[in-house]
């Protein structure tokens, strides 16, 4: 199987790593060859998480840059930032909700405006998805099933080599039973989104 | 039941390498467990820790590496099969340890497992712990994958009782934080009651015996490079004519240049993880007939310098190259672009396009730096001690935690730091040669680890600084796991006893020492100017729990602040703390409330009193 090469980047603290995990946990389950990594030296200090995924045929568990096929964003200015790891035909999947860090708070920095964000984005890669997560986890009735959310409309591409049923099992076997419905419920509304 | 614990042999589960290892370590039927925290090693000792809880697997947070070597030395020779973890640096700690057990040997297996961080991802160097298998004698496996890294614990515990030896287990970052499928097999029972026979004129290092222990090591060495020579660790993929030697997780990723080159039939590769002593009749064997070698190896020049002395052993005169300008770096880490690109170029192929997008006309987007958390009580303790020297200078020699971030503005309390405990014979040098007074910074976990001397050394030579001892109560840069002075109670342990940092510092002859509550203010800075003002060494103790793991032991919650009408926009709030729950909008300061935990502090530095809690 030709390799697929996922970058998801976040925040500390977005859920990522547990994304991540779900993903990972759907590939097994249908034989799909995977390997993960991530960096997440100080994610409870506010700084960046980044998740690499490989399914398929490739043994290095890391992406170089320019190598992403896909990429998924779960805060915009983030998902500007990893642009470095995609290339002209990367599908990037971003959430809008926007986590300004504290530098830009403290006046340390400007945040780009979402529009430029968005169209710096249109115009260097394949394929853009962006929608406010946030908006439909809350649908949900979960705010931190943002990353549920995500993980549907990341499906929903066609590019992960993994079927959203047995995305939906990981979902219901790696996640918390209280949140499992709700998890599910993003889930479903995030893969309409990216229809 | 602990996930580790699944009694499913055979089943194809996905670990983190590093819950592969404690997996591995269960297999092998360790039964003493012990380590310092530190990453990337942590989650071996987290996930060991849990299933200490269930089982009778003896699993300890030792004070620092060094002790954590000792007990599992002591444990190995009274017959238990014992796993000792640390991170790279954790080894220099240990060193003393390492260098004569290695002469004294051990009974039961003994593995030391040392994970190497290079590009520093959450060091302080990117140091090559291979040399340190090569400076003690002892043999160093290197995995390339989580399962080869579960299955090589087994494999040295093995290789420990067969020379009688500790073997050291080598990984880095990529190989502990990656995730894989990995194939489980048997737990057996552990054999946890030990005993050890006499023999002082074996384990008592006099020199009359280490002359003899030594040369008993280095017959060990010589019957470890046969083992070397016939370890399945060690092999050869392909039969190409131009060679390639590597080893850990470059493996993966030349296998992916060749592939994706398209030179698999032209290559061959030697895989070393069995990399010390070397195996030098694999590498002659390898050598002959190739054209030339490519040594892939992170960090120092390690296989590349035992792959030439062969070559010139044999009188071989090809290129062998790794370590060069154009070639490969020691600093950093690899990564599959970069292992192909020096592989195009060291063997005259073309190398795949590379698809990189104009990054040029991006704007500037604001960094994301690790801060500390909203409510960390280390940034009211760094204000704090600011406005008691009242704008004298202040030297601050920090330490390794969370606090070392004081280093970035608005705080701006970090002046020197090198290892762990550096912040006491860093500031007696400073404050011996120096006008400015000198103010160092330690936490509390790290003050258990190896402030201790240093505080020793200060009180004995009549050193002339204030110690700020950083005491939230865990140790929070790692992940909160326990040390001397936490209450084992709180976590669900018992069995455990607490010491107090006060008594200790009291004890140990310090004249001046202050307790504070960092989320009271004013009382600090009172109490702080005192401990300032005292001649000799004083030690401030500042005392609050770290906010997360406050909420992970469930204490109760604090109200949130919020900024109010009478805000007069002096902006004190955010210009001297910079909590991340601040943040101004639209000109005005505002206060995340999901963030906010309440400790105050901004409350009490603003002059206007206009920081108040949210009322319901």
């Amino acid at each position: 199987m030709k390799p697929v090469r996922l970058i998801i980047v976040a925040v500390g603290g977005q859920g990522n790593l547990l994304a991540a995990r779900v993903l990972g946990e759907a590939a097994l389950s249908e034989n799909v060859p995977v390997r993960m990594s991530e960096i997440h030296g100080m994610a409870q200090r506010g700084g960046v998480v980044e998740s690499a995924m490989i399914f398929g045929d490739a043994e290095s568990p890391i992406i170089s840059d320019g190598s992403a096929d896909v990429l998924l964003g779960f805060e915009p200015a983030e998902t500007l930032r990893a642009l470095n790891r995609a290339n002209p035909e990367t599908v990037v999947v971003t959430n809008t909700a926007t986590l300004p860090p504290f530098t830009a708070a403290i006046g340390r920095g400007v945040y780009p405006e979402m529009e430029k964000i968005l169209s710096l984005l249109r115009a260097k890669t394949g394929r853009v998805i962006a929608f406010d997560a946030l908006a439909l986890a809350r649908e949900a009735k979960n705010p931190l099933a943002l990353n549920m959310v995500l993980l549907g409309a990341l499906v929903r591409t066609g590019r992960i080599p993994v079927t959203p049923e047995a995305v939906r099992r990981a979902i219901a076997s790696e996640t918390k039973k209280a949140f499992v419905d709700s998890n599910i419920a993003a889930f479903e509304l995030g893969f309409e989104k990216a229809a | 039941m602990h996930k580790l614990l699944e009694d499913a042999p055979g089943k194809k589960a996905l670990y983190l390498g590093n819950e592969a290892i404690a997996r591995g370590a269960l297999e092998a039927g360790v039964a003493c467990a012990t380590t310092y925290p530190g990453t990337p090693s942590s989650e071996i000792s987290l996930a060991l820790f849990e299933v200490s809880k269930e089982t009778d697997l003896y699993f300890e947070y030792s004070t620092n590496e060094k002790v954590a070597l000792e007990v599992a030395a002591a444990a190995a020779n009274a017959g238990i099969r014992s796993l000792c973890i640390m991170k790279h640096v954790g080894v220099n700690v240990a060193a003393d340890v390492l260098m004569t057990l290695a002469y004294v040997g051990v009974k039961a297996g003994l593995v030391i497992m040392t994970a190497d961080d290079p590009f520093m991802f959450s060091s302080q160097n990117e140091q090559d712990n291979r040399y340190y298998g090569k400076m003690a004698g002892l043999v160093i496996l290197e995995p390339s994958t989580p399962q080869e890294a579960k299955e090589m614990v087994g494999m040295g515990i093995e290789l420990s009782e067969k020379l009688g030896e500790p073997v050291i287990l080598r990984t880095t970052t990529r190989v502990n934080h990656s995730t894989a499928a990995v194939t489980l097999g048997g737990i057996p029972t552990r054999a946890t009651e030990g005993s050890f026979t006499k023999n002082p004129f074996q384990y008592v290092t006099i020199p009359a015996v280490s002359r003899k222990l030594h040369t008993r090591l280095l017959a060990r060495l010589t019957e470890a490079e046969k083992l070397s020579d016939e370890s399945p660790s060690n092999f050869i993929v392909g039969s190409g004519p131009w060679g390639i030697v590597v080893n850990g997780v470059s493996f993966n990723y030349v296998r992916d240049a060749l592939s994706e080159l398209g030179i698999g039939d032209r290559v061959s590769v030697f895989r070393m993880g069995f990399s010390n002593p070397a195996p030098k009749k694999r590498i002659a064997e390898f050598l002959a007939g190739r054209e030339k070698i490519l040594v892939c190896e992170e960090g120092e020049p390690f296989m590349e310098e035992m792959v030439k002395a062969v070559a010139q052993e044999n009188g071989v005169v090809i290129p062998i190259k790794g370590k060069a300008a154009g070639l490969f770096s020691r600093e950093g880490e690899f990564d599959p672009a970069l292992v192909r690109g020096v592989a195009a170029r060291f063997f005259g192929v073309k190398d795949l396009p590379a698809a990189r997008i104009d990054l040029s006309d991006l704007p500037e987007i604001p960094a994301r730096p690790p801060n500390l958390c909203a409510g960390c009580p280390h940034r009211a303790t760094f204000y704090e001690v600011k406005a008691a020297a009242g704008g004298r200078t202040l030297i601050n020699p920090t330490d390794i935690g969370c606090y070392t971030l004081g280093v970035l503005p608005p705080l701006s309390s970090a002046d020197f730091l090198i290892c762990m405990g550096s912040s006491l014979g860093t500031a007696a040098g400073f404050s011996r040669f120096t006008k400015d007074k000198t103010v160092a910074f330690i936490g509390d976990s790290t003050f258990f680890h190896s402030g201790l001397p240093g505080l020793v050394n200060a009180v004995f030579n009549n050193h002339n600084f204030t110690l700020v001892i950083l005491d939230n109560g865990t140790t929070a840069m790692t992940g909160h796991q326990p040390h001397p002075g936490v209450d084992m109670a709180e976590m669900g342990f018992s069995g455990y006893n607490r010491i107090s940092i006060e008594e200790a510092v009291r004890g140990l002859g310090v004249k001046t020492v202050v307790v504070t509550d960092p989320y009271k203010v004013k009382k600090s800075v009172e109490s702080i100017r005192e401990a300032l003002d005292a001649p000799g060494v004083s030690v401030v103790i500042s005392r609050q729990i770290c906010p997360l793991y406050a909420r992970a032991v469930k204490r109760p919650r604090r109200k949130p602040f919020a900024v109010t009408d009478k805000c007069r926009n002096h902006r004190d709030c955010v210009d001297k703390l910079g909590c991340p729950a601040m943040s101004v909008v639209n000109g005005r300061v505002s206060i995340n409330r999901e963030q906010c935990t309440g400790c105050a502090v901004c409350a009490q530095v603003c002059p206007e009193n206009a920081i108040l809690p949210v009322k319901d």
